[in-house]
């Protein structure tokens, strides 16, 4: 049967695994390349690497990043930010990456999602969504990491990205983010009831029944976070057996 | 012992190149024909469309020369599917190397998402490629397409149906998931397929 995954997570600046709460306040929180072996020892599924460095040197030192992590580690990895051009994408699946993500390029050129499917396959194309639900109730796309708030909705602009190629949808709410409370589980459901694609879950994982909450009534398909794994509030095969327990398919 | 990884144009080289490395194997990544058949081991991996790969390798004769092929070569998710007669993937005529179809899944509800991407089992494990591999063992699968079950099925995997997730006929053996990417289930197999 096929499982549920879970993702560990490590934003990075600066060569650095760092996470911020509710996208500010950043702290240290180790090497990634450590980190990463660390998390494939222990049973994650999958990693996303999410890179916050903001300087022109970016490209570089982070598919060498990448290149030392996919030496090192034997499950497969995302990697995202700041990736624009198809030069970006190669650059990074060459190192050995095996998917790449994108938020804000895609959403101000959404043909970026069509040229990446086309040219290095859909199953590689993850994107990216911030989304915040409005006090009208309603969740919107926001941009730049958070400081950008657009008038679009997250199931329009999903729905969107799939049929252009987007192979997966990695949906964090801004709401949740940071706060340990458990992750937003109708947005998570509305798009994975919808869509065809499989939606990884991500913001507000705080212990493990929210992860056994947003592979039910959530119904995703994989479920990401960061904090609460870097600071070992909860360890990865703790959360895989308790899931096991509780009938949910997981990889032991 | 040398062992050769196909150069064409179907993504996820490097990745096969470095689980290779972890394990401690020097490959070389090439298209030259030559250094192809004089390797020992033959890794033809592969992501991507078929129509695409499969006129890329006709275009550069490399769809005869690895079925002509002597020494053992393992075929890896879209490998593994070129390798079969035909693909309902733009209705593309494959090598013929494994006598089954590949077909595309046919979501049977919305919680069956296609492609299948993820983890799932192996079962009926039948070959020394899965030499101290246990049944119900995981490994890491992205594809859309399979193969059916049939005369060369090797080892089984069940996601809406039943289908072959590894094939085996002669020297050649094929698998749908990503050993590279599987672990150390995925380093065990491998390693049996280099030392066969």
């Amino acid at each position: 049967m096929l499982t549920k995954r879970i993702i560990p997570c490590l934003d990075i600046k600066d060569g650095r695994t760092v996470k911020g709460i509710n996208f500010e306040q950043i702290r240290d929180a180790g090497d990634p390349v450590e980190l990463a072996a660390l998390y494939a020892a222990h049973g994650a599924d999958e990693l996303v690497f999410l890179d916050i460095t903001a300087t022109v040197e970016r490209r570089k030192t982070l598919s060498q990043l990448v290149n030392k992590i996919a030496h090192k580690i034997n499950i497969p990895f995302t990697v995202g930010g700041g990736i624009q051009t198809e030069e970006d994408v190669y650059l990074l699946l060459q190192n050995g990456a095996d998917k790449i993500s994108i938020n804000t390029a895609a959403f101000n050129n959404p043909r970026i999602i069509q040229s990446f499917s086309k040219n290095f396959g859909s199953q590689c194309v993850v994107l990216a969504i911030d989304a915040k639900c409005e006090e009208n109730g309603r969740w919107y796309v926001y941009l730049n990491g958070g400081r950008v708030k657009t008038d679009k909705l997250v199931e329009e602009w999903a729905k969107q990205a799939v049929d252009l190629g987007a192979g997966e949808i990695l949906l964090t709410s801004m709401n949740h983010d940071g706060t340990k409370q458990g992750f937003a589980l109708d947005i998570t459901a509305q798009l994975s009831e919808n869509l065809s694609v499989p939606i990884i879950a991500s913001g507000g994982g705080g212990n493990q029944q929210h992860f056994y909450d947003v592979f039910t009534k959530g119904k995703a398909d994989a479920a990401l976070a960061a904090s609460i794994f870097h600071y070992k509030e909860v360890s990865i095969p703790d959360l895989k057996n308790y899931l096991h327990q509780q009938q949910i398919p997981v990889r032991l | 012992m040398s062992t050769a990884i196909i150069q064409y144009n179907a993504g996820n080289i490097q990745s096969v190149l470095y689980a290779l490395e972890r394990l401690g194997v020097d490959a070389i990544v090439t298209d030259e024909p030559e250094q192809i058949k004089s390797a020992d081991k033959v890794i033809f991996p592969g992501v991507g469309e078929a129509s695409t790969a499969m006129q890329y390798l006709q275009h550069k004769n490399l769809d005869t020369l690895i079925t002509a092929l002597k020494q053992p070569v393992l075929g890896i998710c879209l490998g593994m599917q070129l390798m079969c007669t035909y693909s309902e993937e733009n209705n593309t005529d494959c090598m013929g190397i494994f006598n089954e179809q590949v077909k595309q899944f046919k979501p049977d509800n919305i919680s069956s998402k296609v492609p299948q991407m993820g983890w799932n089992t192996i079962t009926h494990l039948q070959s020394p490629l899965f030499a101290g591999v246990e049944e119900n063992s995981y490994v890491y699968f992205v594809h859309g397409y399979y193969a059916s079950i049939g005369a060369h099925t090797i080892a089984q995997t069940n996601y809406i149906i039943e289908y072959s997730c590894a094939l085996h006929r002669g020297n050649f053996y094929g698998v749908q998931f990503h050993p590279e990417k599987s672990a150390k289930v995925g380093e065990q197999i491998i390693q049996n397929f280099l030392s066969l």
